[in-house]
């Protein structure tokens, strides 16, 4: 009973942790800029594929796949931001939404045309596969790896953010674009850095989700809700407010999914809508 | 008070005559395509019905097929059960659909655009995993089946070419069209018109704000329920689909590609969209999407309005041509 509690609460986590990953890019986009990007899991897909078809059509390491993933998608995040996302910075969120279903739409067909309706698996390397015996308790040795990652990301995120010449650009850029101009900032090319890395990380987290959410052509709207949840729930004061709901929503999701399968994904629904009644700001709101 | 837009005045003018005497003489003009025509009316009841919100009100929705498939799904059981009579059918469905959006309204309106629309497709989201989770009840992905529907008004069974359906979603839409009409050209539909372009003042000026879009949620989710009902009632089926987030958002899309707040542009959109969807996936569903995708985007960066804006910029344009040349002769 202990153990099998243990273990939901560790996948549990590490699912979050991985929605964590992809959703970071949406706080900065959704969160801080206030654009309502649906696209987002568009390049998380992206980054998954790309991972697919560099191990399996030239043979790389899993872990050195997880570069052209990142990249791919940043690149994407950097082109789509220049000719599409800056027109709408200050457009109706009814315009923003339209955009970004259009391009869902779009990358869904594409990738339904190049590889097809089925998912898509990747083989792990060796030493990410199996179990692993900690305490008593057996822990899948991918999953520990997840939240490694998660977490050596996570600090990286906060040092940038908090004590960074350019992390305190963003700050200021999302405070109030106007003084940050005219001190200096070039708040287009700093939202233009920030979406880009964004969408690089959501890349990765789709490359390392793969084995964990699965990858398939709908994969950008059947998770585009977990994203929203994470950043709606943990608002964007600071990096601390969508860990937690991430890490809150894997915990939920998979003890909801183990413990009253007949239940389904009703829990997670239900919570987002009584978390946004309660908490329109989010958890952890902005002083 | 007149619009001032120009494009659908409070008195029925002789081009509105003209578009419901065509649809009205469709059992001559396109008798093979019964069947396909009531899809497109049945989709434009309910983009219209959305239109009422988003267009009219400014409430940003992507979960309004709640209230479609719960009415579906309302007057499938009934008819299941032994209740066959389509009209009372309809009326129960659309009072089904209206209460949940009369409780479901309240949390709707509380918050701003991105909670509204977590909280909307949440709800969508929600009632589809429901319907999925009672499979007992709804018959869950294999659908409804069973439903046996008594003849119209007692007279007209629902025959294999789609004619009594036909005739039976064109006088509903024509209806609860005339009733939306109404609606936005009172007192009470300028002031939706008001809130959606400064909410802020509209409270300032004494109008009781969530009150108004609790009420027109609700009658736009009854209307939304109705157009379910008629689904459900003349194809005798209840798939699952009807709740999906897909159908959500192609009233959306549906919506923007007629043009919003008006409420034609619904009805045109329905149209324009059912049957580019009718042939271009059957040419192979996969281009379809990406046009689909495409044609968005195209339609944010060039400026919205959908058909029936372009048509009335190019009115616009041939006038403006018109009183040049009168002034230079």
């Amino acid at each position: 009973m202990i153990s099998s509690l243990l273990g939901v609460l560790f996948d549990g986590l590490a699912y979050g942790m991985l929605l964590f990953l992809i959703s970071v890019g949406l706080s900065v986009t959704l969160g801080l800029m206030n654009f309502v990007n649906l696209a987002h899991g568009a390049f998380g897909m992206l980054g998954g594929y790309v991972c697919v078809i560099v191990m399996s059509r030239w043979h790389v390491p899993f872990l050195a796949a997880l570069v052209p993933a990142f990249v791919a998608a940043a690149l994407a995040g950097l082109v789509l931001e220049r000719i599409l996302y800056r027109r709408l910075y200050r457009g109706s969120h009814l315009d923003q939404v339209l955009l970004t279903i259009g391009l869902t739409f779009m990358a869904i067909a594409v990738a339904t045309f190049l590889f097809g309706p089925q998912q898509q698996s990747l083989r792990l390397p060796e030493y990410l596969s199996g179990q692993m015996s900690v305490l008593g308790v057996d822990l899948n040795v991918y999953r520990m790896f997840l939240l490694a990652v998660g977490v050596v990301l996570t600090i990286a995120l906060t040092l940038v953010l908090e004590y960074t010449r350019f992390g305190a650009s963003i700050r200021a850029s999302v405070d109030n674009p106007r003084v940050a101009e005219a001190l200096g900032i070039r708040v287009g090319l700093v939202f233009q850095i920030a979406f880009a890395a964004g969408s690089g990380l959501a890349g990765l987290g789709g490359a390392l989700g793969v084995e964990v959410l699965g990858l398939d052509p709908v994969f950008p709207l059947k998770y585009i809700v977990y994203f929203l949840l994470v950043v709606a729930v943990g608002g964007t004061s600071s990096l601390k407010g969508p860990l937690y709901a991430a890490l809150l929503l894997g915990v939920v999701d998979v003890a909801g999914k183990y413990y009253i399968p007949q239940v389904g994904a009703f829990i997670i629904y239900a919570m987002m809508v009584i978390l946004l009644i309660l908490r329109p700001q989010g958890l952890v709101s902005r002083p | 008070m007149s619009d001032a837009r120009g494009i659908s005045p409070a008195r029925l003018s002789w081009v509105e005559i003209v578009f419901w005497v065509v649809l009205a003489s469709g059992f001559w003009l396109w008798p093979k395509h019964l069947a396909l025509a009531s899809q497109v009316l049945i989709a434009g009841l309910f983009v219209l019905s959305y239109d009422l919100i988003l267009g009219y009100a400014g409430i940003l929705s992507l979960g309004h097929a709640a209230y479609f498939g719960l009415g579906a799904y309302a007057a499938g059981l009934l008819a299941q059960h032994g209740w066959g009579e389509p009209i009372s059918g309809l009326i129960v469905a659309g009072a089904c659909a209206g209460v949940a959006g009369l409780l479901t309204g309240f949390l709707v309106v509380r918050g701003q655009d991105l909670t509204r629309l977590m909280v909307t497709t949440a709800i969508g989201l929600l009632l589809f995993e429901l319907a999925n989770r009672l499979s007992s009840v709804t018959g869950g992905v294999d659908g409804l089946l069973g439903i046996d529907m008594a003849p119209l008004l007692g007279a007209f069974r629902f025959d294999m070419y789609g004619r009594t359906a036909y005739g039976y979603c064109l006088a509903v839409t024509f209806v609860l069209f005339l009733g939306a009409r109404r609606v936005v050209h009172s007192p009470f539909g300028w002031s939706l018109r008001g809130m959606r372009d400064n909410p802020g003042r509209m409270l300032a000026l004494g109008y009781p704000v969530p009150r108004r879009l609790i009420a027109v949620y609700t009658l736009s989710a009854a209307m939304a329920g109705v157009a379910g009902a008629l689904l459900a009632q003349t194809t005798q089926f209840v798939s699952i689909d009807v709740l999906s987030f897909n159908r959500s958002a192609e009233a959306l899309v549906m919506l923007i590609v007629g043009g919003a707040g008006v409420l034609y542009g619904g009805l045109i959109g329905a149209a324009v969209f059912t049957l580019a969807y009718h042939y271009l996936s059957s040419l192979n569903p996969v281009y379809w999407q990406f046009w689909l995708g495409a044609f968005l985007v195209a339609i944010v960066l060039l400026g919205g309005g959908g058909v029936l804006g372009a048509c009335q910029r190019v009115y616009r344009m041939l006038q403006d041509r018109r009183r040049q040349t009168a002034s230079q002769a």
